[in-house]
Protein backbone atom coordinates (compact mmCIF):
# COMPACT_ATOMS: atom_id res chain seq x y z
CA UNK A 1 0.00 0.00 0.00
CA UNK A 2 1.37 3.22 -0.58
CA UNK A 3 0.07 6.85 0.53
CA UNK A 4 -1.60 9.34 -1.73
CA UNK A 5 -2.84 12.52 -1.09
CA UNK A 6 -5.34 15.08 -3.40
CA UNK A 7 -7.52 17.76 -3.00
CA UNK A 8 -10.77 16.84 -3.46
CA UNK A 9 -13.48 20.14 -3.82
CA UNK A 10 -10.81 21.89 -2.09
CA UNK A 11 -10.20 19.60 0.64
CA UNK A 12 -6.78 17.75 1.60
CA UNK A 13 -7.54 14.28 1.53
CA UNK A 14 -4.77 11.41 1.75
CA UNK A 15 -4.81 7.52 2.07
CA UNK A 16 -3.82 3.72 1.37
CA UNK A 17 -4.26 2.44 -1.71
CA UNK A 18 -2.81 -0.24 -3.97
CA UNK A 19 -1.49 0.07 -7.80
CA UNK A 20 -4.52 -1.15 -9.48
CA UNK A 21 -6.81 1.38 -6.61
CA UNK A 22 -9.34 3.31 -9.07
CA UNK A 23 -9.71 6.75 -8.31
CA UNK A 24 -13.56 6.04 -8.38
CA UNK A 25 -12.79 3.57 -4.82
CA UNK A 26 -10.67 6.22 -3.60
CA UNK A 27 -13.46 8.25 -3.83
CA UNK A 28 -15.96 6.39 -2.96
CA UNK A 29 -14.69 3.34 -0.11
CA UNK A 30 -11.74 5.20 0.98
CA UNK A 31 -13.04 8.67 1.50
CA UNK A 32 -16.72 7.29 1.81
CA UNK A 33 -17.92 10.16 -1.12
CA UNK A 34 -20.14 7.70 -2.83
CA UNK A 35 -21.88 11.00 -4.43
CA UNK A 36 -20.07 9.78 -7.80
CA UNK A 37 -21.28 6.31 -9.23
CA UNK A 38 -20.20 3.00 -10.33
CA UNK A 39 -22.60 1.83 -13.61
CA UNK A 40 -20.90 0.27 -15.77
CA UNK A 41 -16.74 -0.50 -14.58
CA UNK A 42 -15.86 -0.13 -18.36
CA UNK A 43 -15.92 2.94 -19.25
CA UNK A 44 -19.27 3.07 -21.13
CA UNK A 45 -22.03 4.62 -19.14
CA UNK A 46 -20.21 7.88 -17.16
CA UNK A 47 -21.74 7.94 -14.17
CA UNK A 48 -18.55 7.90 -13.05
CA UNK A 49 -17.23 11.20 -14.42
CA UNK A 50 -15.28 13.38 -12.01
CA UNK A 51 -12.78 16.24 -12.75
CA UNK A 52 -9.39 16.55 -12.47
CA UNK A 53 -7.30 19.32 -12.74
CA UNK A 54 -10.21 20.86 -14.58
CA UNK A 55 -10.88 17.91 -17.35
CA UNK A 56 -14.02 15.43 -17.22
CA UNK A 57 -12.25 11.96 -16.86
CA UNK A 58 -14.22 8.86 -16.02
CA UNK A 59 -12.70 8.03 -12.48
CA UNK A 60 -13.26 3.91 -13.09
CA UNK A 61 -10.84 4.13 -15.55
CA UNK A 62 -8.09 6.33 -13.94
CA UNK A 63 -5.37 4.72 -11.41
CA UNK A 64 -6.32 6.85 -7.74
CA UNK A 65 -2.07 7.23 -7.74
CA UNK A 66 -2.46 9.01 -11.37
CA UNK A 67 -4.56 11.71 -9.32
CA UNK A 68 -1.64 12.28 -6.85
CA UNK A 69 -0.99 15.69 -5.83
CA UNK A 70 -3.88 16.47 -8.28
CA UNK A 71 -7.36 18.87 -7.60
CA UNK A 72 -10.06 16.43 -7.76
CA UNK A 73 -13.81 17.65 -8.19
CA UNK A 74 -16.73 16.07 -7.46
CA UNK A 75 -20.89 16.13 -7.46
CA UNK A 76 -20.19 16.95 -3.46
CA UNK A 77 -18.77 20.18 -4.12
CA UNK A 78 -20.89 21.65 -6.45
CA UNK A 79 -23.52 23.23 -4.60
CA UNK A 80 -22.72 26.88 -3.59
CA UNK A 81 -21.31 26.94 -0.20
CA UNK A 82 -24.73 28.62 1.39
CA UNK A 83 -26.04 25.08 0.27
CA UNK A 84 -28.02 26.64 -2.62
CA UNK A 85 -27.83 24.13 -5.89
CA UNK A 86 -25.05 24.93 -8.48
CA UNK A 87 -26.96 26.90 -11.90
CA UNK A 88 -26.39 23.28 -13.27
CA UNK A 89 -28.07 21.40 -10.58
CA UNK A 90 -30.67 23.74 -10.23
CA UNK A 91 -31.43 23.43 -13.96
CA UNK A 92 -31.53 19.87 -13.86
CA UNK A 93 -34.17 20.36 -10.80
CA UNK A 94 -36.42 22.46 -12.81
CA UNK A 95 -36.49 20.80 -16.02
CA UNK A 96 -37.09 17.52 -14.98
CA UNK A 97 -33.36 16.04 -16.21
CA UNK A 98 -33.29 13.27 -13.74
CA UNK A 99 -35.99 10.14 -12.70
CA UNK A 100 -34.23 7.87 -11.26
CA UNK A 101 -30.81 9.79 -10.65
CA UNK A 102 -28.35 7.14 -11.07
CA UNK A 103 -26.46 8.79 -14.06
CA UNK A 104 -27.29 13.01 -12.94
CA UNK A 105 -23.74 13.04 -10.81
CA UNK A 106 -21.93 12.19 -13.93
CA UNK A 107 -24.48 13.80 -16.51
CA UNK A 108 -23.65 16.83 -13.85
CA UNK A 109 -20.37 17.04 -14.36
CA UNK A 110 -20.00 16.19 -17.83
CA UNK A 111 -22.60 19.28 -18.06
CA UNK A 112 -20.40 21.49 -15.85
CA UNK A 113 -17.71 20.71 -17.93
CA UNK A 114 -18.57 21.57 -21.27
CA UNK A 115 -20.08 25.09 -20.38
CA UNK A 116 -17.00 25.90 -18.79
CA UNK A 117 -15.28 25.44 -22.10
CA UNK A 118 -18.20 26.42 -24.42
CA UNK A 119 -20.87 28.64 -22.10
CA UNK A 120 -23.37 28.62 -24.98
CA UNK A 121 -23.37 25.33 -26.39
CA UNK A 122 -25.64 24.41 -29.13
CA UNK A 123 -28.50 21.29 -28.88
CA UNK A 124 -26.31 19.46 -31.11
CA UNK A 125 -23.12 20.51 -29.44
CA UNK A 126 -24.65 18.93 -26.00
CA UNK A 127 -25.93 15.99 -27.48
CA UNK A 128 -22.35 15.07 -28.53
CA UNK A 129 -20.97 16.07 -25.62
CA UNK A 130 -22.95 13.86 -23.64
CA UNK A 131 -21.99 10.85 -25.80
CA UNK A 132 -20.20 9.13 -23.41
CA UNK A 133 -22.83 9.56 -20.87
CA UNK A 134 -26.09 7.22 -20.76
CA UNK A 135 -28.84 7.64 -18.96
CA UNK A 136 -31.85 4.82 -18.79
CA UNK A 137 -34.83 6.68 -17.79
CA UNK A 138 -34.86 10.37 -19.48
CA UNK A 139 -34.28 9.52 -23.07
CA UNK A 140 -32.01 12.62 -22.75
CA UNK A 141 -34.92 15.01 -23.98
CA UNK A 142 -34.88 17.08 -20.58
CA UNK A 143 -31.23 16.63 -19.56
CA UNK A 144 -30.44 18.88 -22.92
CA UNK A 145 -33.49 21.14 -22.34
CA UNK A 146 -31.39 21.47 -18.69
CA UNK A 147 -28.45 22.09 -19.92
CA UNK A 148 -29.63 24.29 -22.55
CA UNK A 149 -31.65 26.47 -19.45
CA UNK A 150 -28.32 26.27 -17.56
CA UNK A 151 -26.68 28.32 -20.05
CA UNK A 152 -28.95 30.61 -20.01
CA UNK A 153 -30.57 29.78 -23.78
CA UNK A 154 -34.51 29.24 -22.59
CA UNK A 155 -35.52 30.39 -26.20
CA UNK A 156 -33.04 27.27 -27.47
CA UNK A 157 -34.62 25.25 -24.74
CA UNK A 158 -38.18 25.73 -26.12
CA UNK A 159 -37.45 25.12 -29.42
CA UNK A 160 -35.88 21.68 -28.18
CA UNK A 161 -39.64 20.70 -27.16
CA UNK B 1 -7.42 -6.29 -11.96
CA UNK B 2 -4.06 -7.99 -10.87
CA UNK B 3 -2.21 -5.97 -8.23
CA UNK B 4 1.23 -4.79 -9.57
CA UNK B 5 3.69 -2.22 -9.38
CA UNK B 6 2.86 1.80 -10.42
CA UNK B 7 5.52 3.66 -11.04
CA UNK B 8 5.69 7.29 -12.57
CA UNK B 9 8.88 8.68 -13.53
CA UNK B 10 9.16 12.12 -15.68
CA UNK B 11 11.64 11.60 -18.28
CA UNK B 12 12.07 9.47 -21.12
CA UNK B 13 14.64 7.98 -19.87
CA UNK B 14 13.66 7.10 -16.82
CA UNK B 15 10.66 5.62 -18.56
CA UNK B 16 12.95 3.36 -20.73
CA UNK B 17 14.66 2.06 -17.80
CA UNK B 18 11.86 0.81 -15.71
CA UNK B 19 10.63 -0.32 -18.93
CA UNK B 20 13.67 -2.67 -18.70
CA UNK B 21 12.78 -4.55 -15.69
CA UNK B 22 11.00 -7.74 -15.54
CA UNK B 23 7.31 -7.42 -16.60
CA UNK B 24 6.95 -3.95 -17.08
CA UNK B 25 4.12 -2.51 -19.09
CA UNK B 26 3.82 1.29 -20.23
CA UNK B 27 1.03 3.08 -19.56
CA UNK B 28 -0.30 5.39 -21.38
CA UNK B 29 -3.95 7.58 -20.82
CA UNK B 30 -5.26 4.09 -19.71
CA UNK B 31 -8.36 3.95 -21.81
CA UNK B 32 -7.74 0.80 -23.39
CA UNK B 33 -5.07 -0.62 -21.32
CA UNK B 34 -7.30 -0.16 -17.81
CA UNK B 35 -10.32 -1.87 -19.09
CA UNK B 36 -8.17 -4.86 -20.33
CA UNK B 37 -6.31 -5.00 -16.92
CA UNK B 38 -9.82 -5.46 -15.44
CA UNK B 39 -10.53 -8.00 -17.64
CA UNK B 40 -7.52 -9.99 -16.14
CA UNK B 41 -6.30 -10.14 -19.60
CA UNK B 42 -2.63 -8.72 -19.09
CA UNK B 43 -0.94 -9.46 -15.81
CA UNK B 44 2.19 -6.68 -15.56
CA UNK B 45 4.31 -6.82 -12.51
CA UNK B 46 4.93 -2.98 -13.13
CA UNK B 47 3.10 -0.23 -14.78
CA UNK B 48 5.21 2.48 -16.27
CA UNK B 49 2.93 5.77 -15.95
CA UNK B 50 4.24 8.26 -18.63
CA UNK B 51 1.49 10.91 -18.34
CA UNK B 52 4.05 12.64 -15.90
CA UNK B 53 6.19 13.20 -18.23
CA UNK B 54 6.36 16.67 -19.94
CA UNK B 55 8.53 16.43 -23.23
CA UNK B 56 6.16 14.13 -24.31
CA UNK B 57 2.99 16.40 -24.26
CA UNK B 58 2.31 18.97 -26.52
CA UNK B 59 1.47 19.91 -30.01
CA UNK B 60 3.93 22.26 -32.04
CA UNK B 61 3.42 23.49 -35.54
CA UNK B 62 6.35 24.86 -38.01
CA UNK B 63 7.66 24.41 -41.59
CA UNK B 64 4.86 22.31 -42.72
CA UNK B 65 4.99 19.77 -40.11
CA UNK B 66 2.77 19.13 -37.16
CA UNK B 67 4.75 17.36 -34.00
CA UNK B 68 2.53 16.39 -31.66
CA UNK B 69 4.28 14.88 -28.23
CA UNK B 70 3.44 11.50 -27.67
CA UNK B 71 1.86 11.83 -24.40
CA UNK B 72 -0.80 14.16 -26.03
CA UNK B 73 -4.50 13.64 -24.90
CA UNK B 74 -6.95 13.62 -28.13
CA UNK B 75 -8.81 16.58 -26.58
CA UNK B 76 -5.58 18.53 -26.63
CA UNK B 77 -4.75 17.39 -30.53
CA UNK B 78 -8.53 18.28 -30.92
CA UNK B 79 -7.77 21.90 -29.44
CA UNK B 80 -4.41 22.85 -29.89
CA UNK B 81 -3.74 21.10 -34.23
CA UNK B 82 -7.07 22.44 -35.08
CA UNK B 83 -5.44 25.76 -37.21
CA UNK B 84 -2.82 23.41 -38.31
CA UNK B 85 -3.82 20.50 -39.32
CA UNK B 86 -7.71 20.70 -39.30
CA UNK B 87 -8.16 17.24 -40.81
CA UNK B 88 -6.21 16.05 -38.03
CA UNK B 89 -8.15 17.93 -35.31
CA UNK B 90 -11.19 17.39 -36.31
CA UNK B 91 -10.29 13.40 -36.39
CA UNK B 92 -9.02 13.81 -32.40
CA UNK B 93 -12.32 15.63 -31.62
CA UNK B 94 -14.58 12.44 -32.52
CA UNK B 95 -12.60 9.97 -31.13
CA UNK B 96 -14.61 8.01 -28.02
CA UNK B 97 -16.13 10.47 -25.81
CA UNK B 98 -14.85 14.00 -24.01
CA UNK B 99 -13.67 12.20 -21.02
CA UNK B 100 -12.38 9.72 -22.89
CA UNK B 101 -10.56 12.40 -25.15
CA UNK B 102 -9.50 14.21 -22.02
CA UNK B 103 -7.28 10.99 -20.88
CA UNK B 104 -6.46 8.90 -23.95
CA UNK B 105 -3.21 9.99 -25.70
CA UNK B 106 -1.96 9.90 -29.29
CA UNK B 107 1.29 7.76 -28.37
CA UNK B 108 -1.17 4.73 -26.50
CA UNK B 109 -3.49 4.87 -29.48
CA UNK B 110 -0.89 4.42 -31.94
CA UNK B 111 1.21 2.07 -29.64
CA UNK B 112 -1.66 -0.42 -29.51
CA UNK B 113 -2.53 -0.22 -33.20
CA UNK B 114 -6.18 -1.39 -32.12
CA UNK B 115 -7.60 -2.70 -35.73
CA UNK B 116 -10.85 0.14 -35.56
CA UNK B 117 -8.82 2.66 -34.09
CA UNK B 118 -8.95 6.32 -35.73
CA UNK B 119 -5.35 7.66 -35.18
CA UNK B 120 -3.54 4.63 -37.22
CA UNK B 121 -5.18 6.28 -40.18
CA UNK B 122 -4.42 9.92 -39.97
CA UNK B 123 -0.76 9.19 -39.46
CA UNK B 124 -0.40 6.45 -42.20
CA UNK B 125 -2.51 8.77 -44.86
CA UNK B 126 -0.21 11.24 -43.64
CA UNK B 127 3.23 9.69 -44.46
CA UNK B 128 3.71 10.94 -40.65
CA UNK B 129 6.92 9.81 -38.75
CA UNK B 130 6.74 7.92 -35.41
CA UNK B 131 9.61 9.29 -33.33
CA UNK B 132 10.34 6.85 -30.30
CA UNK B 133 12.43 6.60 -27.51
CA UNK B 134 15.25 5.22 -29.25
CA UNK B 135 14.86 6.02 -33.16
CA UNK B 136 12.45 7.44 -35.85
CA UNK B 137 9.94 4.73 -38.17
CA UNK B 138 8.34 5.68 -40.80
CA UNK B 139 4.32 5.29 -40.97
CA UNK B 140 4.78 2.95 -43.61
CA UNK B 141 6.92 0.69 -41.91
CA UNK B 142 5.85 0.84 -38.49
CA UNK B 143 1.76 -0.56 -38.97
CA UNK B 144 2.41 -4.56 -39.04
CA UNK B 145 -0.59 -5.70 -38.73
CA UNK B 146 -3.84 -5.78 -36.25
CA UNK B 147 -2.56 -4.75 -33.09
CA UNK B 148 0.81 -5.13 -33.72
CA UNK B 149 3.64 -2.76 -34.89
CA UNK B 150 7.35 -2.15 -35.46
CA UNK B 151 7.53 -1.61 -31.78
CA UNK B 152 10.64 -3.20 -29.70
CA UNK B 153 9.47 -4.18 -26.13
CA UNK B 154 9.82 -1.31 -23.69
CA UNK B 155 10.07 1.23 -26.76
CA UNK B 156 7.90 4.31 -26.39
CA UNK B 157 6.04 6.49 -28.94
CA UNK B 158 7.81 9.99 -27.44
CA UNK B 159 6.09 12.26 -30.70
CA UNK B 160 4.63 11.54 -34.06
CA UNK B 161 5.70 14.48 -37.07
CA UNK B 162 2.76 14.56 -39.51
CA UNK B 163 3.43 16.48 -42.67
CA UNK B 164 0.66 19.15 -42.92
CA UNK B 165 -1.01 17.87 -46.42
CA UNK B 166 -2.99 20.62 -48.98
CA UNK B 167 -6.49 19.14 -48.16
CA UNK B 168 -7.48 15.98 -46.34
CA UNK B 169 -10.95 15.00 -44.57
CA UNK B 170 -11.22 11.88 -42.48
CA UNK B 171 -14.91 10.38 -42.32
CA UNK B 172 -15.60 7.70 -40.73
CA UNK B 173 -18.71 5.33 -40.18
CA UNK B 174 -19.11 4.91 -36.56
CA UNK B 175 -20.13 1.96 -34.03
CA UNK B 176 -22.58 3.68 -32.06
CA UNK B 177 -21.98 1.59 -28.57
CA UNK B 178 -17.97 1.81 -29.31
CA UNK B 179 -17.45 4.90 -30.89
CA UNK B 180 -14.73 3.29 -32.88
CA UNK B 181 -14.54 2.95 -36.84
CA UNK B 182 -16.71 0.15 -37.83
CA UNK B 183 -14.90 1.82 -41.39
CA UNK B 184 -13.12 5.07 -41.00
CA UNK B 185 -11.39 6.77 -43.88
CA UNK B 186 -8.37 9.26 -44.53
CA UNK B 187 -7.16 11.07 -47.94
CA UNK B 188 -4.79 13.14 -47.45
CA UNK B 189 -3.78 15.68 -50.98
CA UNK B 190 -0.08 16.52 -51.24
CA UNK B 191 2.04 18.61 -54.00
CA UNK B 192 3.31 14.65 -54.72
CA UNK B 193 0.06 12.81 -54.54
CA UNK B 194 -2.46 11.46 -52.46
CA UNK B 195 -2.16 9.09 -50.06
CA UNK B 196 -5.88 7.48 -48.95
CA UNK B 197 -5.28 4.89 -45.71
CA UNK B 198 -8.58 2.85 -44.30
CA UNK B 199 -8.74 1.62 -40.37
CA UNK B 200 -11.54 -0.63 -39.15
CA UNK B 201 -12.50 -2.42 -42.50
CA UNK B 202 -9.32 -4.82 -42.99
CA UNK B 203 -7.94 -8.09 -41.06
CA UNK B 204 -4.55 -6.88 -41.55
CA UNK B 205 -5.30 -3.02 -39.37
CA UNK B 206 -4.74 -0.45 -41.34
CA UNK B 207 -3.59 -0.27 -45.60
CA UNK B 208 -3.53 2.31 -47.63
CA UNK B 209 -6.23 1.85 -51.00
CA UNK B 210 -3.45 2.26 -53.78
CA UNK B 211 -6.26 2.04 -56.74
CA UNK B 212 -7.93 5.07 -55.15
CA UNK B 213 -4.60 6.62 -54.26
CA UNK B 214 -3.57 6.43 -57.97
CA UNK B 215 -6.59 7.75 -58.98
CA UNK B 216 -6.80 10.43 -57.18
CA UNK B 217 -3.04 11.81 -57.70
CA UNK B 218 -4.28 12.08 -61.27
CA UNK B 219 -8.01 13.64 -61.14
CA UNK B 220 -8.78 14.25 -57.24
CA UNK B 221 -12.59 14.48 -57.13
CA UNK B 222 -14.94 11.92 -55.93
CA UNK B 223 -15.52 11.08 -59.72
CA UNK B 224 -12.04 9.40 -60.30
CA UNK B 225 -13.23 6.47 -58.03
CA UNK B 226 -15.77 5.89 -60.24
CA UNK B 227 -15.81 1.81 -60.41
CA UNK B 228 -13.08 1.08 -57.98
CA UNK B 229 -13.95 -1.10 -55.03
CA UNK B 230 -11.71 -3.24 -52.45
CA UNK B 231 -12.20 -6.90 -52.63
CA UNK B 232 -14.23 -8.23 -49.71
CA UNK B 233 -12.16 -11.00 -49.32
CA UNK B 234 -9.72 -10.07 -46.12
CA UNK B 235 -11.88 -7.78 -44.83
CA UNK B 236 -13.58 -7.92 -40.72
CA UNK B 237 -16.56 -9.49 -40.76
CA UNK B 238 -18.58 -9.64 -37.64
CA UNK B 239 -22.30 -8.83 -35.63
CA UNK B 240 -21.59 -5.29 -36.65
CA UNK B 241 -21.19 -5.22 -40.77
CA UNK B 242 -20.55 -8.56 -43.13
CA UNK B 243 -17.66 -8.28 -45.09
CA UNK B 244 -18.74 -6.78 -47.85
CA UNK B 245 -20.90 -4.35 -46.37
CA UNK B 246 -17.40 -2.95 -45.16
CA UNK B 247 -15.52 -3.17 -48.33
CA UNK B 248 -18.62 -1.28 -49.53
CA UNK B 249 -18.17 1.33 -46.91
CA UNK B 250 -14.74 1.66 -48.09
CA UNK B 251 -15.40 2.98 -51.38
CA UNK B 252 -18.57 5.04 -49.97
CA UNK B 253 -16.46 6.79 -47.01
CA UNK B 254 -13.47 7.60 -49.58
CA UNK B 255 -15.95 9.34 -51.47
CA UNK B 256 -17.50 11.46 -49.10
CA UNK B 257 -13.57 12.21 -47.47
CA UNK B 258 -12.35 13.77 -50.92
CA UNK B 259 -16.03 15.70 -51.28
CA UNK B 260 -15.04 16.86 -47.28
CA UNK B 261 -11.42 17.62 -48.34
S1 LIG C 1 -18.77 3.54 -14.25
FE1 LIG C 1 -17.23 4.67 -15.24
S2 LIG C 1 -18.06 4.94 -17.20
FE2 LIG C 1 -19.54 3.67 -16.25
S1 LIG D 1 -32.17 9.33 -14.51
FE1 LIG D 1 -32.12 7.20 -14.33
S2 LIG D 1 -30.34 6.70 -15.46
FE2 LIG D 1 -30.58 8.78 -15.88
Amino acid sequence: MTKISMKVNGKEVSGEVEGRTLLVSFLRDTLGMTGTHVGCDTSQCGACVVHVDGAAVKSCTMLAMEAEGAEVATIEGQANADGTLSVVQQAFQDHHGLQCGFCTPGMVMSATALLKDNPKPSEAEIRHYLEGNICRCTGYHNIVKAILAASGQLEGAIAAE
Amino acid sequence: MYEFEFVKPTTVADAVAALGEEEAQALGGGQTLIPTLKQRLAMPATLVSLTGIAEMKGVKAEGGTVTIGGGTTHGTVAKEAASAYPALAALASNIGDPAVRNRGTIGGSLANNDPSACYPAAALASGATIVTSSREIAADDYFQGMFTTALEDGEIVTAVRFPVPEKAAYIKFEQPASRFALVGVFVAKYADGVRVAVTGASEEGVFRWSEAEAALSANFSAAALEGLSVPADGMIGDLHGSKEYRAHLVGVLTKRAVAAA
